[in-house]
């Protein structure tokens, strides 16, 4: 079964003088476990798109079902929820919590999001630590590490709650290609180990090589999907 | 629970310099609501006991009118014994009542054998009245602090005017309710210190004496002082009085007697109340600083930290956890700046003590004041300021709680 089913979705936004139509009726499957990315021009719809899966806001008109879930009924509380337990994700811009070492940012949605024990915790902290190559800067705060070791942070932290889900919308925008690399390649990796499905964003047409299924949107529609190693159908 | 604390606290160490403004000023206002409630509550505290000890006494109950002429001290207007009796049972049966002195108060002349004047006197049964008034011994600046038959005890101003001493023989003669005229020859015992209040300049001679010159067949007594085993216990005790004191009515069904706390009878009970006034607005000052200061810095702290909002929301925090831990920010400014005020307003108030306030009160000098901060207000300022801080946290924290992830994300 497919881990999200996205029949005819259209989003507009109702600006001041007028009506922008986002997304203009999308139709897609994305497997469990793929490594999945949308590319597209600016403004091309895919952060309202990466927006609508990741739960955070509701389609005009369509019908979205992730991990099981018809998602636009859910309340504010209950999207909410359903992110908690389900989700995971990584910004462009890192979103570290400033205030928190790379250790407790990688804690917080283990204590502030999802109950899970303390033994526990540590355990699964210091298996992500490893895992993204971070255990030796574990007690540094986000201002004294690099934006490429701060996404690998990210990484643990949308990965730490065992999701079924990774979004991450533009996660190399920021990042010098070298380091892009390595974070796309750090993500592909996680989801060899874990199993778990991710899903980026990018409009850097070299980076999007590294995903094994490429949607490609134009103007709020999907102009092309390509499946590497297999067949491209449109 | 422990980790909001945890990133509260951090958020509040990230902006130190504001959060030590808002803690500091928070502290300022506990202190100086501490300092002066205690200075003016122990200045209240002390000028009462002054003046219900050293005088009036908790309360006084006389017959019905009498207050209301007390200027010219009206014979006509005495309890006669078998009313006073009836008083003495009540006062008695009071299980508030410590002990009772009755007055009786005349006018006269005053006479040192060259000079004449006049003069407000009370005769008193000395036992009764040193216990009632029990810093009046101490008002004798000269002579011996007792008052025996043939004795009388002279304000000192008028001392001073007729130029008498302790041991001087003097003549009082009075009128009496007939309007026949009679005196006695007392030998001055004492020199009376004067007192802030009615009463303050009056003479002292024995209730006998004083029933002798009146030419009384039977001893009236004009008033009856009161005072209390516990002073807090006033205002129950004079409500108490009222109800059963009211019931003793004439023949013709019109109350005897009136009851009156001290402070319907000496003017201090308006500075009292000015100062109670004060201290009022000063706390409410003090809420308002605090309610300003911590909104303000929350206000300020929500909107720096949309983005951090966003984030947090996104990765699927509850809502209300993002409230709390902007609720515990305010908290824990609140709770700082309270307990550090707390502990700077004691040790003003303990150095205030060490250094020592003097003040002349009337014509008493060199009063030396003790701030004393009640148990209440070391709890309850604090306690105030912190559920204020909390309740000024609310409105921005709810804010915060409220924002659509998407749009704090995309805020720059
Ligand atoms: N909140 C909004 N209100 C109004 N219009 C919006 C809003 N968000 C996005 N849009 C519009 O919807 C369209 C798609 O925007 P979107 O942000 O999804 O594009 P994008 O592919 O992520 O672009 P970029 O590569 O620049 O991030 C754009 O025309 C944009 O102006
Ligand atoms: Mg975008």
């Amino acid at each position: 079964m497919a881990l999200i089913t996205a029949v005819n979705i259209y989003k507009d936004y109702q600006t001041e003088d007028v009506i922008v139509h986002a997304l203009q009726g999308l139709d897609f499957e994305i497997d469990p476990a793929s490594f999945v990315s949308f590319v597209g021009p600016s403004g091309s719809g895919k952060t309202t798109l990466l927006n609508l899966i990741g739960c955070l806001d509701k389609p005009s008109t369509g019908k979205l079902t992730v991990a099981g879930f018809d998602v636009a009924p859910l309340s504010r509380k209950e999207s909410a929820a359903f992110r908690g337990k389900n989700l995971g994700f990584i910004f462009q811009d890192f979103n570290m919590i400033p205030v928190l070492t790379v250790y407790e940012n990688i804690e917080y949605p283990l204590i502030m999001v999802q109950n899970i024990e303390p033994s526990e915790r540590r355990e699964r902290i210091v298996k992500m630590l490893d895992a993204v190559g971070m255990a030796d800067q574990r007690n540094k705060y986000p201002q004294q590490i690099s934006g490429g070791q701060k996404q690998r942070v990210a990484i643990a932290r949308a990965l730490v709650t065992n999701p079924v889900l990774v979004l991450a919308d533009e996660p190399t925008a920021n990042l010098d290609s070298q380091t892009a690399y390595t974070v796309i390649g750090l993500m592909k990796k996680m989801r060899d180990e874990l199993g778990t499905t991710f899903i980026f964003s990018t409009h850097d047409t070299k980076i999007v090589g590294e995903a094994e299924v490429i949607y490609r949107l134009v103007d709020g529609e999907l102009a092309g999907k390509e499946v590497k190693g297999g067949s491209a159908h449109a | 629970m422990r980790n909001l604390f945890k990133i509260a606290i951090r958020n509040l160490i990230r902006y130190k310099r504001r959060t030590l403004l808002t803690a500091s000023l928070i502290t300022i206002g506990v202190v100086f609501v501490l300092v002066f409630v205690s200075i003016s509550g122990s200045f209240k505290a002390m000028i009462t006991g002054q003046i219900t000890d050293s005088m009036m006494g908790h309360l006084q109950l006389h017959r019905k009118g009498y207050v209301a002429s007390i200027d010219n001290l009206p014979l006509n207007l005495n309890m006669k014994q078998a009313a006073y009796q009836k008083i003495a049972q009540i006062l008695r049966s009071n299980k508030h009542v410590e002990t009772f002195s009755p007055r009786l108060k005349f006018g006269g002349m005053f006479s040192n054998f060259t000079e004449t004047t006049n003069i407000r006197l009370n005769g008193i049964d000395p036992e009764a009245e040193f216990k009632t008034a029990p810093l009046f011994p101490s008002r004798i600046m000269e002579g011996k602090p007792t008052l025996a038959r043939g004795e009388i005890l002279i304000p000192a101003l008028l001392a001073k005017g007729m130029k008498v001493k302790p041991g001087d023989p003097v003549v009082v003669v009075a009128t009496n309710a007939d309007g026949s005229v009679n005196g006695k020859q007392f030998i001055v015992s004492g020199i009376l210190e004067s007192a802030t209040g009615p009463g303050g300049r009056d003479g002292y001679v024995h209730i006998e004496d004083a029933a002798e010159v009146l030419r009384m067949t039977e001893t009236e007594v004009s008033e009856v002082a009161v005072r209390l085993k516990d002073f807090s216990q006033l205002a129950a005790v004079v409500r108490q009085l009222k109800g059963t004191v009211m019931e003793e009515v004439n023949k013709q069904g019109q109350p005897m007697f009136e009851v009156h706390s001290w402070e319907d009878l000496s003017p201090f009970f308006n500075i009292a109340r000015m100062i109670d006034v004060m201290t009022f607005f000063i706390r409410i000052m003090l809420i308002a600083i605090v309610i300003i200061s911590i909104m303000n810095v929350m206000i300020m702290a929500v909107y720096e930290r949309i983005r951090e909002i966003g984030t947090i929301a996104a990765i699927g925090t509850l809502p209300g956890k993002i409230r709390s831990m902007f609720i515990i920010e305010g908290f824990c400014m609140g709770v700082v700046g309270a307990i550090i005020g707390v502990l700077i307003g004691i040790l003003i108030i303990g150095i205030v003590n060490l250094i020592g306030i003097s003040f002349d009160f009337g014509q008493q000098k060199g009063l030396l004041l003790t701030a004393k901060l009640s148990f209440f207000d070391l709890l309850f300022v604090p306690v105030i300021v912190i559920v204020v801080a909390v309740a000024a946290s609310l409105q921005p924290a709810i804010k915060a709680s409220k924002m659509e992830p998407i749009e704090a994300l995309r805020h720059v």
